[in-house]
């Protein structure tokens, strides 16, 4: 089990290796590595270390948030189809963000309103599912589903009283897009946190899976730690929405495919969807900026073409 | 060893009048079964004593401490229980689903070793379900499942064994094989309680009887004094007649007319 880690470690150093040397100007292995060193051309250096270094990293530590996100939900649910997006929580913290920017507020205040929005969103979400039960799986999906439509009648609307000079930022904004991140640092320490938050507790997060009394009955506190993966699935979701948009089916579609391939042992499945998340993101940003270019697609664009398949096959086989 | 208590206990079935309060002493060596119809409040019981669902009044005591002030996983190492419906959202195999049995005995960081998994092996292979360990639980039959369910049980390996149904969707062979693997636990010195819906089961291998009414009324003794006709008859509304076959009554329901 440490192998598989290993090897998905691997993939994800090829993986920004790749996302480094590839571009508008292809870098040679040889150079990338004089750079590392410290050496290399000047143009060389601020290409790699002042874009596409920060970008890269960005990516990845989006992917790999939203994935251990969407890997958080799913335990927490008991449903393979829980992600952040369909939830409906990047819908808010899209609706915040735009806000700002109608306003005219500055980089910083957009990212704190996303990340208002993706919190108020959660609690709205989880708290109008939760009533007075438990959190079934197909009240909180169609709580999910209507919020997120909502979300979307307040963007529109948005966007129909938006000057239209302002127009291609927010429509980039909404669509999902790394080269909006300014710094890849807020996102990596978060994951990095999380991960080291949530590791010690995998176990727990597969006997949860098996239903609430049953965890209970094999020795889980329950509630704390129901608090715990709602709270940090939140502030993880708030930070990568905040760092590089509405990106969405990231956590839809990794931990997915990871269990088909893993099992669904959490100690594996959490650490594993940071990297395959990661990784993902990191591929295809490198596609989004290198299909058409010089023009660049919003990487969300891509995500939503892997993940809505994704998505109906898993609806339809689950039935 | 441990002995689960309960002291003037009012289970809370929702709709219904308090009932007799239930002062029971369940011991080590004790094979409880619990008997009542649809409704009486056995599942609701079965989690008040698993400290799952919050008792109306009274309380339960395991080893002269009040469950409520327990740690989960402390009761945990001490009291296990087969829920009657189980959810599986998500795919797993037999054996991962028999080593989750070990949770409450490791920390955090440890992962199961070579012991736990010898536990869960011989209690797959004490079920007969230990052919089916890399199989996934999702294509396994309702009595397969249950098997699996109680070996999970086992290989939690707690005093006190709540088991609710436990010959649910078991064959006949099968029904005898966990009802002595049953009486051979609680002759080994743990606690058994059980709800049954087979009054026959109850009669042949369990050592204590607690009958439940739909009232909320209550009566519990050794099973040979509380399996009389007369009280079956007006627990389940049901007219019997009862034969003796291999030392134990059998009760068989016959049509009023």
């Amino acid at each position: 089990m440490t192998r598989s880690l290993l090897v998905l470690g691997a993939i994800s150093l090829a993986a920004l290796i790749l996302a480094l040397a590839i571009g508008s100007v292809n870098i040679a292995p040889s150079e990338l590595w004089a750079v590392i060193q410290g050496e290399g051309s000047a143009l060389h250096r601020t290409l790699l270390l002042d874009l596409r270094l920060p970008r890269t990293l960005a990516a990845f530590a989006t992917g790999g948030l939203l994935a251990v996100a969407g890997a958080l939900m799913q335990v927490l649910l008991r449903n393979p189809l829980a992600d952040p997006y369909v939830l409906g929580l990047s819908g808010g913290a899209a609706v915040g963000a735009l806000l700002a920017m109608l306003t005219g507020m500055g980089a910083f205040v957009i990212s704190g309103s996303a990340f208002a929005g993706a919190m108020l969103a959660m609690v709205l979400v989880f708290g109008l599912a939760h009533g007075t039960g438990s959190w079934t799986a197909s009240r909180l999906l169609l709580t999910g589903v209507v919020v997120a439509a909502g979300w979307g009648a307040v963007i529109t609307l948005m966007l129909a009283v938006t000057p239209s000079y302002k127009l291609p930022g927010m429509l980039y904004w909404l669509m999902g897009d790394v080269s909006y991140a300014r710094t890849p640092w807020p996102a990596l320490v978060v994951l990095i946190f999380a991960i080291a938050v949530i590791l010690p507790l995998a176990r727990n997060l597969n006997v949860l899976a098996r239903g609430p009394m049953q965890a209970a009955a094999l020795g889980v506190s329950v509630r704390p730690l129901e608090w715990t993966i709602y709270v940090l699935a939140s502030l993880l979701t708030a930070t990568a929405v905040t760092t590089a948009g509405s990106i969405g089916f990231v956590g839809l579609i990794v931990p997915h495919m990871l269990r088909l391939v893993l099992g669904n042992d959490q100690r594996i499945i959490l650490p594993a969807s940071a990297l395959a998340g990661g990784t993902l993101l990191v591929l295809a940003d490198t596609l989004a900026r290198t299909v058409i270019a010089p023009e660049q697609l919003p990487v969300g664009v891509i995500t939503a073409l892997l993940g809505v398949p994704t998505f109906l096959y898993l609806l339809h086989r689950s039935r | 060893m441990s002995t689960l208590h309960t002291r003037d206990l009012i289970i809370n079935v929702p709709g219904r009048a308090d009932g007799f309060p239930l002062n029971l002493s369940v011991e080590p060596g004790q094979t409880w079964g619990v008997l009542g119809p649809n409704g009486a409040g056995k599942t609701t019981l079965l989690h008040t004593l698993a400290g799952l669902l919050p008792a109306r009044t009274g309380r339960v005591v395991l080893n002269d401490a009040p469950l409520i002030e327990l740690k989960r996983r402390d009761i945990a190492r001490k009291l296990g229980l087969v829920f009657q419906e189980r959810q599986d959202s998500f795919p797993a195999t037999v054996m991962e689903t028999a080593l989750i049995g070990r949770h409450p005995w490791l920390s955090p960081w440890e992962s199961e070793q070579a012991d736990d998994q010898t536990r869960a092996q011989q209690a797959l292979a004490a079920l007969d379900v230990d052919h089916l360990s890399d199989r996934l639980l999702s294509t396994l039959s309702g009595g397969e499942r249950q098997r699996v369910a109680i070996a999970t049980l086992m290989t939690q390996n707690p005093d006190i064994w709540l088991l609710d149904e436990p010959t649910n969707h078991l064959d006949l062979h099968h029904q005898v094989k966990v009802m002595s693997l049953l009486r051979d636990q609680s002759d080994a010195g743990k606690a058994v309680f059980m709800c049954l819906h087979d009054l026959n089961l109850a009669a042949r291998w369990c050592s204590h009887v607690l009958l439940l009414y739909p009232n909320g009324d209550a009566c519990w003794g050794p099973a040979d004094s509380m399996l009389k006709p007369s009280a079956l008859e007006q627990l389940y509304n049901q007219k019997l007649v009862t034969v003796e076959a291999d030392g134990a009554p059998v009760f068989v329901p016959v049509s009023a007319g």
